[in-house]
């Protein structure tokens, strides 16, 4: 097996292992009947309409919270490996070439699931999420992984402007954020989920798919809190590799700024993050919409990974994408 | 602004205190958060169209190519600035107006900091119960050494003593905050002051130096230049490029490295330099970029009279495979040696695809290798008058088809005809043209802009800013000696802080050590807390 095929085994392996790391957390957030008790009281509170139909009596559940939560650390442990392959894929990958593995799209796309997965098992390491909740991580970074390969490229030589060693630093931080709000708009979305799933619950309304999900969600406040410091600690990374690029593209191009496609979506992006941080302090309206703002920040990142890099033509073109 | 809006004295002072009362409620409206949160979001999306039209400051050609394509469509587009959207006024007004909101913003609150930071520590309330973290010590503290602890954590903090004997440290942290978000508000002014000044202040000249060639730093030198408005065009540095050798590198069809060979003479001083891509050279603060190359063709013209002259000419490449266009042309000759008279239709002029590897096992012309393995001219000649006498500037990349049109020119041969190096394609009048040979060029980039340092020291201070301004938290924390005897601490968020209550904890037993915090309990179920 030649380098670049053992890292191609390697990445294959990363996604059945996730895929693995899934469904094991999936039986944990379903089966694990002691979180949602909070939510229960609640909708019993709000709901005595609910009540006087009578508690529907729960059938035993075919897996008992305690194996639901072994499966919640078998999950964890899955987790860990998977990463641990995905890393071995990209540092193979490193040694094949013998360059820095930020070459082209499908690298950037591998590197920032790496990026989002670490920031995940940091959060859930230093216990500042239930481990529960990998199943939605694990399922973001599935999905960059699957779209990854859409756009897979044979591990070749740098193009001459990429030849720099600010490659290092201008594209490991545009990864590295890029990863960890990748993780913050989970977040806005669970918050979202279960603030929608709060309301309905007080107005007695019936609870449908997705909604239902969201049952076993933590607090809806506690789940925004979450996702404003993620964005607090990724906003000053993107902020910088925008600044490490224009630095860049003055030694590379001539000009330290040029508004190329990839670059004016990047100015987007930091705008509307920008935006999001300045409506998560102005006042109760504001702070309402302040997660609809971040995944669209999301959805502009995503834009400038996908769109900009396939549709437009511009001096970020490298490698056909 | 103010002074701008507000109307000449009157005598009857009623419309004039309405006006300001409406200029006042304007500038409120303007530098509320949730304006500047509404032009942030219009900033964003006005600076879409900038990536889905081609801009004129990036590229010229593409914009003419936008308007072949869309004729009927474009000047409209024109007319509405979607060619130079960055320039345009409903984007520049969009960022102004942000401007205008952020000092409207910034300045009183420059005000208020500097207040708060000589300001005495506010006293804690009478029941400091109601505060959020709140202890009642269970052991002695002592007053001094409460002091001393608070200042090694740098704690600002303000002592008071009351006439019933009670005495009260109000301890204060967290400045740097509002301090380094002014100074990130600050910096984006400075930024833009810099852009202004680098457009005023700035200029830069494209030249494509084939190997061999040298030419001075000097407006008529340049292929394409652009001036700032500040900028005198006779107070140009002085200096000389000379490229003696360019490298290109490639691996399995795609480049791998580019190095131009140049020697450089400016006042006096002269060295040679290895320029690359991410390697510009710097003379005297004006940089030298490498910002692409191409090959240029080099072939011979023997006219009917056996009259000969050799000809370099850059080409365009058209692809990634450097598949390029150019034209040769000659409308000097064909005059007859011996008499001096110029022949009829003696100017001739030839359009032509450059394929650096060219296969003749396939029917495809382009080839798909970047590299010199195999290259060949396909030549189309015509012969007439080439249209150069009108003075008229045109593409010196392609023949003039305009005249090819008027029929002032004509077509010679029907096929294009493919040469080799070294192979000469011989016209029906008995001239010819030989491939000589391929020689490189590089496009060189030279830019002086003296607002990029002020960019970057503006976005260092950006960062700077910004770091403190979302990472630090302003806190009090309070400890008050009851005349009664006993002790109590308390502690109060100014922002949103987790660890407020671990951080007095420790202040509190660091200040009173035989005091026992109580153990919070965590729920399982947390979320965002530090365990």
């Amino acid at each position: 097996m030649t380098g670049a095929e053992v890292a191609n085994a390697l990445f294959v392996a990363t996604i059945l292992i996730y895929a693995g790391a899934m469904f094991a957390y999936a039986v944990e957030y379903a089966f694990d009947r002691r979180a949602p008790k909070r939510a229960k009281q609640l909708a019993a509170v709000a709901a005595p309409g609910a009540d006087a139909a009578g508690e529907p009596v729960a059938a035993e559940p075919p897996i008992s919270p305690a194996a639901a939560r072994g499966a919640g650390r078998l999950g964890l442990v899955l987790t860990f490996l998977g990463t641990a392959a995905l890393a071995a894929s990209i540092v193979t990958r490193v040694v094949y070439t013998g360059r820095w593995p930020w070459g082209n799209m499908f690298e950037y796309t591998v590197g920032v699931a790496l990026a989002g997965m670490v920031t995940w098992l940091v959060l859930v390491s230093r216990g500042n999420v239930p481990r529960r909740l990998g199943l939605f991580a694990t399922f973001a970074v599935t999905m960059v992984l699957g779209t990854s390969v859409r756009v897979y490229t044979e591990a070749g030589p740098l193009v001459p402007a990429l030849d720099s060693y600010w490659i290092v630093i201008h594209v490991t931080a545009a990864i590295a954020s890029s990863g960890i709000l990748l993780i913050g708009c989970v977040f806005a979305i669970l918050h979202l989920l279960k603030r929608r799933y709060d309301r309905q619950v007080s107005d007695g309304k019936p609870i449908r798919f997705p909604l239902n999900v969201a049952e076993r969600l933590p607090d809806a406040t506690a789940l925004e809190r979450m996702t404003f410091k993620i964005h607090v600690f990724a906003f000053p990374l993107l902020t910088f590799g925008i600044i490490a690029g224009s630095v860049w593209a003055h030694l590379a191009w001539g000009r330290y700024w040029n508004w190329d496609p990839k670059e004016v979506w990047a100015f987007i992006a930091w705008v509307v993050y920008a935006a999001y941080l300045h409506a998560r302090v102005s006042g109760k309206s504001a702070k309402v919409n302040a997660p609809w703002i971040a995944i669209l920040g999301y959805a502009v990142m995503l834009f400038n990974l996908t769109a900009v890099n396939l549709v437009f033509s511009g001096l970020h073109s490298y490698a056909g994408v | 602004m103010t002074a701008v809006l507000a109307p000449p004295p009157r005598s009857e002072p009623k419309p004039l205190k309405r006006l300001r009362s409406f200029v006042r409620r304007w500038w409120h409206q303007l530098t509320a958060m949730r304006t500047a949160l509404l032009l942030l979001l219009a900033l964003a999306l006005a600076a879409i169209p900038g990536s889905t039209f081609p801009q004129r400051s990036i590229s010229a050609v593409d914009v003419a190519g936008y308007y072949d394509e869309h004729p009927d469509l474009a000047p409209w587009l024109d007319r509405l600035w979607a060619f130079d959207v960055y320039t345009s006024p409903w984007f520049s007004a969009i960022y102004l107006l942000l401007m205008v909101s952020l000092v409207g913003c910034i300045l009183p609150r420059l005000g208020v900091h500097w207040k708060a930071l000589r300001a005495r520590v506010p006293d804690a309330p009478r029941r400091m119960s109601i505060l959020p973290y709140h202890r009642v010590l269970d052991s002695e503290a002592n007053q001094s050494m409460a002091r001393a602890v608070l200042k090694q954590r740098r704690w600002r903090t303000t002592v008071r003593e009351a006439e019933d004997g009670t005495v009260t440290i109000a301890a204060e942290k967290g400045h740097l905050r509002e301090t380094g978000n002014l100074l990130f508000h600050s910096s984006i002014i400075f930024m833009l002051v810099g852009v202004a000044l680098g457009s005023l202040m700035s200029w830069y000249g494209n030249r494509i130096l084939s190997e061999g060639k040298s030419y001075c730093n000097n407006l008529q030198q340049y292929d394409e230049y652009g001036l700032g408005a500040w900028v005198d065009e006779t107070s140009l540095p002085q200096f000389c490029l000379t490229l003696d050798d360019f490298d290109a590198e490639f691996t399995n069809g795609g480049p791998t490295a580019y190095d131009a060979a140049v020697a450089y003479e400016a006042g006096g001083q002269s060295g040679d330099y290895a320029l690359e891509v991410n390697h510009p050279l710097n003379i005297d603060g004006t940089n030298v970029f490498l910002i692409g190359h191409g090959y240029t063709a080099v072939v011979t013209y023997t006219d009917r009279y056996g009259q000969t002259q050799t000809l370099h000419q850059e080409f365009l490449a058209m692809d990634a495979a450097m598949n390029s266009e150019g034209a040769f042309k000659f409308p000097d000759a064909n005059v007859d040696p011996a008499t001096g008279t110029v022949d009829e239709d003696a100017e001739v002029g030839f359009d032509a695809i450059l394929v650096p590897t060219y296969d003749d096992a396939t029917a495809m012309l382009l080839g798909t290798d970047p590299e010199l393995n195999n290259p060949v001219l396909a030549l189309t000649a015509y012969t007439g008058d080439l249209g150069l006498a009108d003075g008229q500037p045109e593409s010196v990349y392609a023949v003039n088809e305009a005249q090819i049109a008027s029929g002032n020119l004509e077509r010679v041969n029907d096929e294009v005809e493919v040469i080799g190096v070294g192979d000469a394609m011989t016209l029906p009048d008995g001239s010819s043209l030989t491939f000589d040979g391929v020689e490189q060029y590089a496009v060189l980039q030279v830019r002086h802009d003296p607002g990029g340092p002020v960019v970057l020291a503006g976005a260092v201070l950006l960062l700077g800013g910004l770091l403190p301004a979302l990472a630090v938290r302003r806190r009090r924390f309070w400890i008050r000696w009851n005349p009664d005897g006993t002790v109590e601490t308390a502690g109060l968020n100014r922002n949103d802080y987790d660890g407020l209550d671990e951080e007095c904890d420790e202040l509190t037993a660091a200040i009173a050590p035989g005091h026992e915090p109580p153990q919070a309990s965590e729920s399982d179920d947390s979320i965002g807390g530090r365990q």
